[in-house]
């Protein structure tokens, strides 16, 4: 595996593959009394979040903190950022530091591509503006591999607003290289031009492609788009595009549903459809802290010379 | 490229009778029992010993497996991070005699992670150790409780295990380095 | 006594005059003495210019010298000096400035920082408006009156017809040229790069081909019923090329420039989220570049120009998203050219030459520029070796770095630049 982990484009399905098997180990560790083993013991992992995130900053400071790392947490508020320091300076500062990893988050795309510039650490990227989030695709990833246990020919849709939606574009990305049939649906404004050449296709008419999923994965469509005029209200948005009670029905049994969160409970999904069994977006929050280890492992277990270590 | 194979089937299915017996002897019975295999190959043989203790005594002792790649003292100095395998221990070790199952006891390093990971699943009243095979080469003060075959290697050799649940065959060859 | 200088046995290539042989060029003083293999020789100093190519001096479209404003990217002495370096006699300056060049002040204050500087001449280019802000006319007869023959509020588009038809009809007066930065702000609002299939997956908002195409087509609707001269500056999309060829077949006053990077870099280069491939227009898609390339050699595009623009090296090592569209481009234009077109065989040498020199000169009315070198005329000359090869890294002649070849490894280097019979560069250095 690379030393960073910026866009899913970076790992090979065989890759994919292997983050999701050593997940699994770390969930059996997250069953055990003491959720803890030292296999990072030493090391030290920058949260760096300039965007406000407390559920993603959470899940990968536990993750660090079960791999018996040290954790800093350098988040926006208050801080010399919000002071307008830049971003190759605190790069640096962190750096001076001794960072091992650093996990950032920025609005802005391609900000940790940036840093990887002046940091020797290993960069994850944990969302950058409207380009990707690959740990969450991962995450979402070792979901449906456990509860439908394949992904080869699995039918797939994400919903909402493609356009601005990293989530969107890394798990587009993850489900086509293992080989699942990913259509995208939302308002002809909110689904790049371009994205057929992602190897998905493309529906405007939520109703027709429900009946046909093994997956419905729903986005977050925030209000500004409204603003933006890119659809003419909210309220249009969630009648032809919301997963509502009576679309729920839909679904064929055994279809997942799917967000990476948080919810506009009411707006691409209804509150009662939010709670129902098939449902995961719990287990995919826990999901979560188990493969932001199981990267946290591939990428700093290594990084040592070829040969060097021991055997027994 | 030498190999000498050191055991054949025959002698290591002798070798974990005659292990099986031991503990049995040892711990005057199966009672507070447990054994837990290193993996990989040390739950083969963890298995296979626990078959032959409920053969000779009628007792059935519990059998975990522990994969101790998060606790090796080695982690960031490969290229690349080592593998990992399933860790399954569904009963409680508090107070147990925990018998370590192993295929080849080298440097003592593994076994060391093992007692580490060991005591994060709780308080064992003892820990003792079963190997197949005890190459030599310590690096720890960490000796064996019950041996199959004490076998002096160079530290440039190679001990390969086979057993057939994973490798088709069961036989034990000292192999040069290439 | 009169200096004399002549370069000897350099491979002469000087569009203006039909010319392509091995030649030797006497200069005296300020202008051309001869040229020819019996060009007298009696106390001259001699230059050998054996393997070197040696052209008039090329002369730039396009370049932001920064000052006054921004002295921290870059001056009107150290723009002349890169020029200079990258083998240009004359630059045109946008007017970009703080403040704006929209009146006869600020143009007389670049134009004797440029005297000052003795290492190029600086044509400034007056704003179309006011300010910059395209509402009223900024004094384009003021301007003219001083020697401003291009006009410009590169860095915006003007957003009205109706400003941009006056604009090009009150201009004729003074035979003047009104060039445009084709783009329209509503559809290129936010866009970080080109639209296409790599800003889909790196996630950045883009600029469609068609935020260019739209305003071209409409300056060349409003050139034809105006009558005013119109230039459309550094093209990027190929809808672009047709429509200017279709307005030149039917006889509209149009000329056209194009940048090397656009000329060589394309959309996919933005993968790694480098800023100096951020630049306005974007870098498109490979079927643009291959309509710019073909419509520069078979002249639909007149001139090479550089839009050479440069800024503080912390402006451009932020985030994507924040960091100015810019690359700077005075030195690396000939050796871009000759490394990318020339030695592929996708452009003759006599035609990038006449594009960086003859062509550009026309448009900007530097008589003094562009060729033909013949006795009388200014010598204005830039020989350089076409075989030599460097590799594009710090420390440049401008003052900043961000150039979007930095780390290619380029062939074709200046030896000497001559400004009117002055070596400002000799050996490849800049003498002051």
């Amino acid at each position: 595996m690379n030393k960073h982990l910026l866009s899913i484009n970076d790992l090979s399905a065989g890759d994919i593959v292997r983050i999701l098997d050593v997940a699994e180990s770390f969930r059996e560790v997250g069953t055990r009394v003491i959720k803890k083993v030292p296999a990072l013991r030493g090391r030290t992992v920058v949260n760096l979040f300039y965007e406000n995130s407390t559920r993603t900053r959470i899940s990968f400071e536990l993750a660090a903190k079960r791999l018996s790392a040290d954790v800093i947490n350098f988040t926006t508020s208050g801080t010399s950022v919000a002071k307008g320091e830049s971003l190759k300076d605190t790069a640096l500062t962190l750096q001076a530091m001794g960072a091992d990893a650093i996990v950032i988050r920025h609005s802005s795309s391609g900000a940790p591509y940036t840093l990887t510039r002046w940091v020797r650490g290993s960069v994850l990227n944990a969302g950058d503006g409207t380009h990707e989030h690959p740990t969450q695709a991962l995450l979402d990833l070792y979901t449906i591999r456990e509860r439908l246990g394949r992904f080869g020919g699995l039918r797939v849709a994400i919903c909402g607003d493609v356009l601005h939606s990293r989530v969107a574009r890394s798990l587009s990305f993850a489900l086509v290289k293992m080989g699942a049939d990913v259509t995208l649906v939302g308002p002809p404004t909110l689904i790049p031009p371009d994205a057929p050449a992602w190897g998905v296709q493309v529906s405007f008419d939520l109703d027709a492609v429900l009946p046909k999923l093994d997956v419905c994965y729903l986005l977050r469509v925030q209000r500004e788009r409204q603003r933006q005029q890119y659809v003419p209200s909210v309220r249009e948005y969630a009648r032809l595009f919301g997963l509502t009670r009576e679309r729920v029905g839909l679904l064929p049994e055994g279809a997942l549903i799917m967000h990476p969160g948080p919810m506009n409970r009411g707006v691409e999904i209804d509150s009662d459809v939010a709670d129902l069994p098939q449902a995961v977006m719990e287990e995919q929050v826990t999901n979560g802290i188990a493969i932001r280890m199981s990267l946290l492992y591939l990428l700093l277990g290594g990084g040592g010379s070829e040969g060097a270590g021991l055997d027994d | 490229m030498g190999s000498v194979r050191l055991l054949d089937g025959a002698e290591i299915r002798r070798a974990v009778t005659r292990i099986a017996h031991e503990i049995l002897e040892r711990n005057k019975g199966a009672q507070r029992l447990v054994l837990v295999g290193i993996a990989a190959r040390g739950d083969d043989l963890a298995r296979r010993l626990a078959a032959e203790i409920e053969r000779i005594e009628g007792a059935r002792v519990p059998v975990g497996v522990l994969d101790i790649t998060f606790y090796r003292d080695d982690i960031g100095m490969r290229a690349e991070a080592p593998e990992v395998h399933e860790t399954r221990i569904d009963f409680d070790i508090n107070g147990t005699t925990v018998v370590l199952v192993d295929d080849v006891l080298f440097s003592g390093r593994t076994v060391r992670a093992a007692m580490d990971a060991l005591v994060d699943f709780g308080r064992p009243a003892a820990i003792q150790l079963a190997v197949l095979v005890d190459r030599g080469h310590r690096e720890l003060p960490i000796r064996a409780d019950f041996v199959g075959k004490n076998a002096p290697t160079r530290r440039d050799e190679d001990v390969r295990v086979a057993l057939i649940e994973t490798d088709g065959e069961d036989a034990v060859y000292v192999e040069e380095r290439p | 006594m009169t200096e004399r200088t002549v370069f000897i046995g350099a491979r002469v290539v000087d569009p203006a005059a039909g010319r392509d042989e091995v030649t030797n060029v006497l200069v005296e003083g300020s202008v051309v003495a001869a040229v020819g293999r019996d060009a007298p020789t009696r106390g001259a100093s001699l230059v050998e210019c054996d393997g070197l190519v040696l052209a008039p001096g090329l002369v730039d479209l396009h370049a932001h010298l920064r000052e006054p404003g921004r002295e921290d990217a870059e001056t009107v002495e150290t723009g002349s000096r890169a020029a200079a370096a990258g083998g240009f006699t004359a630059v045109a300056a946008m007017a970009n400035t703080d403040p704006v060049a929209d009146s006869a002040a600020v143009v007389e204050e670049v134009r004797s920082l440029a005297a000052r500087a003795g290492l190029c001449d600086v044509f400034p280019v007056g704003a179309i408006t006011k300010g910059l802000a395209g509402e009223e006319m900024a004094a384009i007869g003021e301007m003219a009156a001083i020697g401003v023959r291009l006009f410009s509020d590169d860095g915006r588009c003007v957003p009205t017809a109706r400003v941009l038809r006056n604009a090009l009809q009150y201009a004729k007066a003074f035979d003047a040229v009104i060039a445009e930065h084709c783009e329209d702000p509503s559809l290129a609002e936010g866009g970080q790069m080109h639209e296409g299939y790599h800003s889909s997956t790196l996630g950045l908002a883009g600029k469609p081909a068609e935020s260019e195409e739209i305003v071209v087509f409409r300056d060349l609707a409003l050139a034809r019923l105006s009558g005013g001269r119109l230039h459309l500056q550094h093209l990027s999309a190929r809808g672009s090329v047709e429509l200017l060829r279709r307005a030149r077949e039917a006889g509209v006053r149009v000329t056209a420039e194009v940048t090397p990077h656009h000329l060589v870099f394309v959309d996919e280069d933005l993968v790694t989220y480098d800023t100096n491939f951020k630049v306005n227009p974007p870098l498109r898609t490979p079927e643009d570049r291959d309509a710019l390339r073909a419509a520069l050699a078979d002249g639909t595009i007149d001139a090479i120009a550089t839009d050479h623009a440069p800024h503080a090296v912390e402006d451009k090592e932020a985030e994507f998203d924040q960091a100015p569209p810019g690359t700077i481009g005075l030195e690396t234009a000939l050796a871009a050219v000759l490394t990318h077109l020339v030695e592929p065989g996708l452009l003759s040498l006599s035609r990038a030459i006449e594009a960086l020199s003859a062509a550009p000169a026309r448009i900007l009315g530097a008589s003094g520029h562009g060729g033909p070198i013949e006795s009388g005329r200014p010598a204005n000359l830039v020989v350089f070796d076409p075989q030599a090869e460097w590799v594009v890294e710090p420390p440049f002649v401008s003052r900043s770095r961000n150039s979007a070849f930095l780390g290619q490894t380029l062939r074709g280097k200046v030896v000497h630049t001559v400004l009117r019979g002055a070596s400002v560069v000799v050996d490849g250095k800049p003498q002051r």
